[in-house]
């Protein structure tokens, strides 16, 4: 089959490998219909991920048919239309039971790397690395899915489209997640760091779960207007605006109530002295994130208030404001989105028409043009939002 | 002996650093500024590695950095004697005095390093691990009590036969592709609670264990925990070449219990396409592009 390869920093290749194999008798094997580049996709692509490999297939975002199951399997018929989450989690350990899936505790068969850089393992993840597993992702032809009959979303409803529900796997209930870590409450303001694809989503999920006001901060245009057009958002760019005085400002002294990180590891600063030393720092490994976008959500959150961290982190932060967190009573949440906890219900507001998750979307492309799709994405070149590849 | 070496780098550090030219003199080094400094970082270097022997209950790590910091001298003596301006025949002897203490220092850095680091010469090794299971006690001793399915989970395990209603013959993986057998019986049995088993006369390697299954409070399953021993194949030295490879005891232990939790809560040993074989120490080292297996 054709799937896309990690060549090293910056490289993705669509290579010829052999097609997946049913390895255990909880496994499917899903013929892929429809796929995405995720944010995170980059942070493994720029080479900031430890532990990738030559040759990994990538991709964590997908769904497709049924084409083969194993004896397990009594969930799913071949034929079967499915969405496939991107944390790998067995519903049987004290975790999945506490709908904690993206810390399934078996999941892992690397759980002694993952161990060494983090305490404990995470779950396995889809085409995130060997810390994760080591598992072959789904910007491929095919995909082998363990514990199929735990994580995949059934789709039964021939009049949804691919591209309303392929986002389920990731990037909807993430954003979801991100919101409803704030503990919402009727009035409040929400602040959402990024205006990628989670940003958008964490800002739309803000408002289903009552936010009176939520801002989007970014410095790229055509996303701030994404937030203001298609979810009612008010928006800062910070390449124009001091984004402490403009909070402030909006919340008359306040502070936002809850502020969500959706940017991540790889945060840039409007300040050159400061992006330049966390630029360095993480150039030469010293740490491994520029977590610009946190610092800011951490000192501008009101007292008391819930920062709710959903952007992707690898290991080790430099300067990071403890102070702020202790001196003011912050609340800090933080997760890999528990995928499976949210499906059906965010597949429900998809059908009721309460969001339309297609908005985000920029770019279709065909697999075969993926190396193509993450130059575009990681430059945000011709509007770039989100890219929808098809095998 | 793991005092005297202390002793002898405190001693041999504190003559570098506070008269490093009498030691250029005597280890027939030309005696410039630049060797001097040299020769006081160096005695820096032996410095902390014998106060750090010295103040260790288990200085197994402190041992080894002298061998690192033999290796360095050596090194450095071995470009003295083709620099011009040295005593070539001083210099000589100076390499061949650290030779020999690189030698002692290599005895006694493998005789500490044994399985928790103390004395391992004519002792088993130990492994331990533990771990919490999301099923009931009775549960988790059915199967091990089955002995024949410890193969499942037991990675260094070819096979276990049932022999008796106490005993079993048990055929593991060697090093380099050998494998080695012993019988063993059931010493201790309580249902739901405890298994320890020992290994018969006879034995390939000789070998005991023991497992105990607990009820982790409030409905969070069972705490399962393990302990073996057994005499090193190839002892001491035996002992450190498989802990730098992965494969010390209690690793392979905690790997075990890993899939053991795997087996019970999910009825499988989970494989990744990096990782085809499961959890285990060398797997995880050793991984495959994540790629289906061809």
């Amino acid at each position: 089959m054709k799937a896309t390869c990690w060549m090293g920093s910056n490289k993705v290749e669509v290579q010829e490998v052999p097609d997946p194999k049913i390895l255990n008798a909880r496994d499917a094997i899903v013929e892929i219909t429809s796929t995405a580049i995720c944010g995170s996709d980059l942070h493994l692509y720029d080479g900031y991920i430890p532990s990738a490999m030559k040759g990994d297939i990538l991709g964590h975002e997908f769904m497709g048919r049924v084409v083969e199951l194993g004896s397990a399997v009594t969930n799913l018929e071949v034929g079967d239309r499915v969405v496939v989450p991107f944390p790998i989690a067995c519903g049987n350990c004290n975790a999945c039971q506490r709908s904690m899936y993206s810390v399934c505790e078996n999941s892992n068969p690397n759980a002694g790397l993952a161990e060494k850089l983090w305490g404990q393992s995470p779950a396995g993840i889809f085409g995130y690395s060997h810390l994760l597993g080591g598992y072959a992702g789904g910007q491929a032809e095919y995909a082998r899915v363990p514990f199929a009959d735990v994580g995949p979303l059934k789709i039964e409803d021939d009049g949804l489209s691919d591209e309303q529900v392929l986002f389920l796997s990731d990037i909807f209930p993430t954003g979801y997640m991100g919101a409803e870590m704030c503990d919402i409450e009727p009035g409040d303001v929400i602040a959402v760091w990024g205006a990628g694809p989670v940003g958008q989503f964490a800002a739309a999920s803000a408002f289903l779960l009552g936010a009176d006001r939520v801002i989007v901060i970014d410095r790229f245009a055509y996303r701030l207007e994404m937030a203001r057009n298609h979810y009612g958002a008010e928006t800062i760019n910070y390449d124009e605006t001091d984004v402490r005085a403009a909070l402030h400002e909006m919340t008359a002294g306040r502070g936002p109530d809850a502020c969500i990180d959706a940017v991540g590891m790889e945060a840039h600063h409007g300040a050159m002295p400061i992006h330049a030393y966390d630029r360095a720092k993480q150039a030469v490994r010293s740490q491994t994130e520029r977590p610009h976008a946190l610092r800011q959500a951490i000192t501008s959150c009101r007292n008391g208030g819930t920062v709710s961290v959903v952007g992707v982190y690898g290991g080790l932060a430099d300067k990071f404001p403890i102070g702020a967190v202790v001196n003011r009573s912050l609340t800090i949440k933080a997760g890999q989105c528990h995928v499976q906890r949210y499906m059906r219900p965010l597949l429900e507001r998809i059908q009721n028409g309460e969001i339309d998750p297609t908005a985000i979307i920029t770019h279709r492309m065909s697999l075969s043009d993926v190396s193509d799709g993450y130059e575009i994405f990681k430059h945000k070149r011709d509007g770039c939002e989100k890219v929808v590849l098809t095998p | 002996m793991a005092s005297t070496l202390g002793w002898f780098s405190t001693g041999l550090g504190l003559a570098q650093v506070a008269a490093p030219a009498a030691v250029n003199r005597l280890a027939g080094l030309d005696d410039s500024g630049a060797r001097r400094a040299l020769m006081r970082a160096m005695g820096i270097r032996e410095l902390a590695s014998g106060v750090g022997i010295l103040s260790r209950r288990r200085p197994t790590g402190w041992l080894w950095a002298r061998v690192m910091g033999d290796a360095i001298d050596v090194t450095l003596l071995g470009a003295a004697l083709r620099a011009k301006g040295n005593r070539r025949s001083r210099v000589a002897m100076a390499t061949a005095a650290v030779v020999g203490v690189t030698l002692l220092d290599v005895v006694a850095s493998t005789r500490t390093s044994g399985g928790d680091g103390r004395v391992a010469e004519d002792e088993p090794m130990e492994g331990k691990a533990i771990t919490t299971i999301n099923v009931p006690p009775e549960e988790a001793y059915r199967l091990w009590r089955d002995l024949e399915s410890l193969a499942v989970f037991m990675d260094h395990l070819e096979s276990v036969r049932t022999t008796g209603e106490r005993q079993s013959h048990w055929v593991a993986h060697g090093p380099a592709g050998t494998t080695v057998e012993w019988d063993a019986e059931i010493v201790e049995d309580v249902p739901g609670e405890l298994i320890a088993w020992r290994s018969l006369e006879g034995s390939d390697v000789d070998n005991a264990g023991r497992v105990r299954f607990v009820p982790a409070a409030k409905g969070r399953g069972t705490e399962v925990s393990v302990e073996v021993r057994y005499a090193a194949p190839g002892g001491a030295v035996g002992a450190t070449v498989a802990k730098l490879l992965g494969e010390e005891p209690s690793q392979q232990v905690k790997d075990d219990l890993r899939r053991l939790k795997q087996v019970l809560e999910t009825g499988e040993v989970v494989r990744s396409d990096g990782n085809p074989g499961g959890t285990r120490a060398l797997g995880q080292v050793r991984q495959r592009a994540a790629q289906p297996v061809g």
